[in-house]
């Protein structure tokens, strides 16, 4: 489902260019999941960003759900993001302004893929039937993760990528969360790529690599 | 589609949990958008009234033949020319009052008039035999047989009394029945040219003729068949009024633009405020898969609605405000062009659709920033965000730049350029280099303020308000402009005021103004007057019209009297001015004609007259308030002798003060109140003043309505930002203060923001009003006045600045006192 063949991200700086990744190769099966770990600053949200395609590499090939991102344009990677992949922040990224139930449904329905049955089962699973007519300001971190979860999935995406979804929970509710994440993902059977810090974290997923010094081991 | 649908749906959301965000941004828009199009409205109008004026009986389509000297001409050169096989139809014009109204009265000949000769024969006498009496006799020969008719657009008619009524003139004549005709320009009355001349008292006289055609064979030119008396001028569509008010009416329309910008400030800060606390959502739709060029269509989808919106809101207030402000625009318009402008508005579509046009240009105009940056969004938050501080700071540079070119260019405008528009443009960059300056400025004062008091609330208290001044920069700068226009309009207005009281009190020197309504009586009059013990001396006002080099010229008659060369009020002159001039040898010019011509005392000057032209040398330059003509003093001898048709009605009277009432009870006793016209000084005063007060009183209604504006541009911003200030707040409530008293601090903040607003403001109002009186007011009008300070003036408006940005400030505020404490520890919860 994600497929990046020696692919290499430079940025620059004051300093002089900083190689970020060097390189990286790297295989993601449908219905698999895998953890990446490294140090902070080691790259991992830019080689999620590449992978998103909200950036684009310097060198080397992306390839997300058969198709390559070399040379894509903007508007085919919007649509790119929206048929197919999910994104899961950190800091949730909610819209503040919608209430939770269009939150939930709001990927979904710009991708033209709103499936009222699918979205209010997802809504129960992930505990949040009470509170659809909250703001996400009314809402504590481990509430508005899950309902960011519900909106990325709501729209069955081939590939989720999470840059450190529970950084900001603590570790039961991060524990929680990424336990019911990883069940629906098994249902949905997409491809899952989280980062995360936590290697105890890590261990609940299929696989796990480490990003250091620009490159996989 | 239905994707942007959503996306629209989404970026709408917003404005639901800030409704007080979407309120200043419809505000702003629908206020400037009424403003601006108030303005258009009423220039609208006024050009309208000229237009019909002007197509009045062919004056567009038809070259006619008018008097070399500008006064009205014997029958008897309309019947010479006939003869000679000239195809010229009469008119006679002339101003009548009936129940203190002045109408214009036109006299027409329906058998000779060209078909085609304006709105008169197409839509009046074409109307057909549909006449009141049902006589099934045509408009056209019921004017020809007795007692003819007067026809006049609908509310001329309706205010004289009424189709088929016959009101009495204040001349003792009666008025044909009138009749309601179409396309006729306000307060003019068409009726058949021998009546027209009784009720003018101009019997056998004509004002001008239509040529429809020359004879093809000329064995006399028009010069020889005439005397020189007529000459030909061809059809104009651009008339004599319309060219005189061209001034006005742009200094009416700089004016509405600069409400107009006054207004875009709020929008701007509105839209930038919007742009930036919706940063993060477009980021997720965009991440979510929302293309830039998508949720750049889409907000500008979005932005073209809201603006529509309010541009539609904001025509109809414009409608309203042109409504309420028409009676004085009309009435400043006849009393410095003798312009005719009706009173009720009557608009075009195309005004609608002009005022939200308007609406969305600004609307785009203003958020063309932040489109851009939602356009070039990065899709990710940088690793090391911006410091807050850093990106305010760059945006001062910035501003810093472009008000140093923004001054360059205004050096540059007054060292080179001349012209009105240049003015303008004078005026705009000194103003916009200005607002630009305020953010560093203020910046500037409370990094001082903060250097200079102890302790570390006060500390904190100037810290925080240099901090804030940043949120509320494009508040306080439409704050800063509507104060400096203020302090400017209201300084020219005064300073004019004082001007103009003391000009009058030279010019109207003399304690009676009598005028014969009959001018056959003129010299009975004055006889009658000049045997009286209490009257001092009986002084002719005897004028004629001409013209200098195409400009209208009045040629005023004086005899050799101290209350002239006492009390005229010169600006230059040669030393031996007053007698030169008695002695026919030179003669004394306005203010006006000398700028107009670029004329000095000693300059020879020619004007031209019937009884031979004039030449000689001008001797003095006198100040001429709120005429748009020319004007020349001539000795009244040399008048009479080179105009013989002047006018000769009137006199002024030096009069022993105790004696006035005395004399004006005798004259009228002598006379009747039917033949003779007499008012004193004090009247005569007082007229003017309310027609001074009036020409300002739009100026002022605009100026008060941009203040308004401003007002609520700072009340809007410090709701928007009150929620913002919560982090900055929370910690020192947790420290200890109480909110009572950050509260109270918030006010004060406020206030003090303002107050350094409003000082700055005083400078840059002073420099307003110089560019008004010694570069605008000269292009327009003509005249120059000395500029006087009104320090009170700026009190007042220091006064309502505080009064307003203390109400502003006092909602926020007070939500803080009723805060409960668990909104302000939902701060320190998020900053986990
Ligand atoms: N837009 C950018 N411009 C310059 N340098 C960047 C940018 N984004 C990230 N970096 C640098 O690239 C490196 C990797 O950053 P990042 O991928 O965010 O690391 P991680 O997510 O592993 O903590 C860091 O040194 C960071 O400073
Ligand atoms: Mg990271």
């Amino acid at each position: 489902m994600l497929t990046l063949r020696n692919v290499s991200k430079t940025y620059p700086s004051a300093q002089g260019p900083v190689h970020v990744l060097r390189g990286i190769d790297l295989d993601l099966p449908a219905g698999q999941t895998l953890a990446l770990t490294g140090e902070s600053g080691s790259g991992k949200s830019t080689l999620l960003h590449l992978a998103a395609a909200l950036d684009a590499a310097d060198g080397g090939e992306i390839v997300v759900a058969g198709q390559s991102l070399v040379g894509m344009g903007d508007s085919a990677r919007a649509q790119l993001r929206r048929e197919r992949i999910g994104l899961v922040f950190q800091q949730f990224n909610l819209v503040p302004s919608l209430k939770v139930r269009e939150n939930l449904a709001f990927q979904a329905r710009i991708a033209g893929r709103h499936d009222p049955a699918w979205v209010e089962s997802l809504t129960q699973k992930l505990g949040l039937s009470k509170l659809v007519d909250r703001y996400p300001e009314q809402l504590s971190g481990g509430q508005q993760q899950r309902v960011a979860i519900g909106r990325t999935l709501a729209c069955r995406p081939n590939l989720i990528l999470a840059d450190e979804p529970t950084g900001n929970l603590d570790e039961e509710t991060s524990d929680a969360v990424l336990k019911l994440c990883l069940d629906l993902v098994e249902q949905t059977g997409s491809a899952f790529l989280m980062v995360t810090h936590s290697p105890r974290l890590a261990g609940l997923l299929g696989r796990r690599i480490h990003l250091s010094a620009g490159r996989l081991a | 589609m239905k994707r942007h649908l959503w996306t629209l749906a989404v970026l709408l959301s917003h404005w639901r949990r800030r409704p007080f965000q979407l309120m200043t941004l419809v505000i702003g828009l629908a206020v400037a958008t009424a403003l601006w199009s108030g303005v258009q409205a009423l220039n609208v109008q006024a050009r309208q009234s000229y237009d019909q004026a002007a197509r009045l009986i062919g004056g567009d389509a038809f070259a006619s033949l008018r008097p070399t000297n500008g006064t009205n001409f014997e029958q008897a050169l309309y019947v010479t020319l006939r003869r000679a096989g000239w195809d010229v139809s009469p008119v006679i014009e002339g101003d009548v009052r009936i129940a203190d109204r002045s109408i214009r009265i036109v006299g027409i000949d329906p058998v000779t008039l060209p078909q085609g000769a304006g709105p008169i024969t197409r839509d009046a006498l074409d109307d057909g035999p549909e006449t009141a009496d049902g006589s099934g006799e045509s408009r056209a020969v019921r004017l020809l047989t007795a007692p003819s008719l007067a026809l006049g657009d609908a509310e001329t008619v309706a205010a004289l009394g009424g189709v088929d009524t016959r009101p009495t003139l204040g001349n003792g004549g009666q008025l044909p029945p009138l009749v309601v005709a179409t396309s006729l320009p306000p307060e003019t009355l068409v009726t058949d040219v021998g009546v027209a001349q009784a009720l003018l008292d101009q019997p056998g006289r004509l004002s001008r003729l239509i040529l429809t055609a020359a004879p093809e064979t000329r064995s006399q030119s028009l010069a020889d068949l005439t005397g020189g008396a007529l000459e030909r001028v061809e059809p104009d569509d651009q008339g004599d009024l319309e060219r005189l008010t061209d001034s006005f009416h742009l200094n009416l329309t700089a004016f509405g633009f600069l409400s107009f910008l006054v207004g875009l400030f709020i929008v701007h800060g509105a839209i930038g405020l919007a742009f930036e606390q919706r940063r993060p959502m477009l980021r997720t739709m965009r991440a979510c898969g929302v293309s830039a060029r998508a949720l750049t269509a889409v907000m500008l989808l979005e932005l073209t609605t809201i603006s529509a919106l309010a541009g539609i809101i904001g025509t109809v207030a414009g409608y309203v405000i042109a409504s309420a402000l028409l009676p004085d625009v009309a009435a400043s318009l006849r009393g410095l062009y003798g312009a005719r402008v009706a009173g009720e508005l009557s608009l075009q579509p195309s005004w609608w659709l002009a005022g939200v046009a308007i609406s969305v240009i600004g609307a785009l105009v203003a958020a063309g920033s932040s489109l851009y940056r939602a356009w070039r969004l990065p899709l990710f938050a940088t690793a090391q965000p911006e410091a807050w501080a850093g990106a305010e700071a760059r945006a001062r540079r910035w501003q810093l730049a472009a008000a140093v070119f923004l001054a360059a260019i205004a050096i540059g405008v007054l060292l080179q350029a001349s012209g009105l528009v240049a003015g303008f443009v004078l005026m705009g960059s000194v103003l916009l280099a200005a607002a630009l300056l305020l953010p560093s400025a203020l910046v500037g004062l409370l990094a001082i303020a903060q250097r200079l008091v102890r302790g570390p609330v006060a500390q904190w208290f100037f810290a925080d308000a240099r901090q804030q001044s940043g949120g509320l920069s494009l508040a306080l700068m439409a704050l800063l402009l509507a104060l400096a226009v203020n302090i400017g309009v209201g300084t020219m207005v005064d300073s004019f005021r004082q001007t103009f009281t003391g000009w009058l009190d030279q010019r109207l020197a003399a304690e009676l103004y009598v005028g014969a309504r009959d001018p056959a009586r003129a010299a009975d009059i004055a006889d009658w007057l000049e045997t009286r013990n209490d009257v001092d001396a009986v002084l002719p006002v005897w004028d004629a019209e001409t013209r200098y080099r195409g400009f209208p010229v009045e040629v005023f008659g004086f005899s050799n009297h101290p209350t002239y060369s006492d009390h005229w009020p010169l600006l230059a002159s040669l030393p031996d001015a007053w007698s030169e001039a008695e002695a026919g040898r030179a003669v004394l010019i306005s203010e006006q004609l000398a700028r107009r011509f670029a004329l000095a005392p000693g300059d020879p000057i020619d004007i031209a007259a019937p009884g031979g032209d004039w030449d000689g040398t001008v001797a003095a330059i006198y100040s001429d308030y709120g005429n748009p003509r020319g004007q020349v003093m001539i000795a009244v001898d040399e008048l009479v002798a080179r105009f013989p048709h002047a006018e000769r009605g009137n006199f002024a009277v030096r009069v022993a003060p105790e004696a006035v009432d005395t004399v004006m009870d005798d004259l009228t006793a002598a006379f009747g109140a039917g033949t003779v016209e007499v008012v004193d000084q004090r009247t005569i005063k007082d007229i003017s003043q309310r027609i001074f007060d009036r020409t300002f009183a739009v100026t002022l209604a605009l100026n008060t309505l941009t203040l308004i504006v401003a007002g609520i541009a700072l009340l809007a911003s410090l709701l928007t930002l009150a929620d913002a200030r919560l982090p900055q707040l929370a910690p020192l409530w947790a420290l200890g203060l109480t909110r009572r008293r950050l509260a109270a601090m918030e006010l004060i903040k406020a206030a003090t923001l303002a107050l350094l607003t409003a000082l700055l403001a005083i400078p840059l109002g002073l420099a307003v009003a110089w560019i008004l009186t010694n570069v605008i007011n000269v292009e327009a009008f003509g005249w120059q006045l000395p500029v006087y300070a009104f320090p009170e003036q700026w009190l007042r408006l220091i006064v309502l600045a505080l009064i307003t940005a203390i109400a502003a400030a006092a909602w926020p505020a007070l939500s803080l006192r009723r805060m409960p404490p668990t909104k302000l520890l939902k701060v320190f919860a998020d900053e986990r």
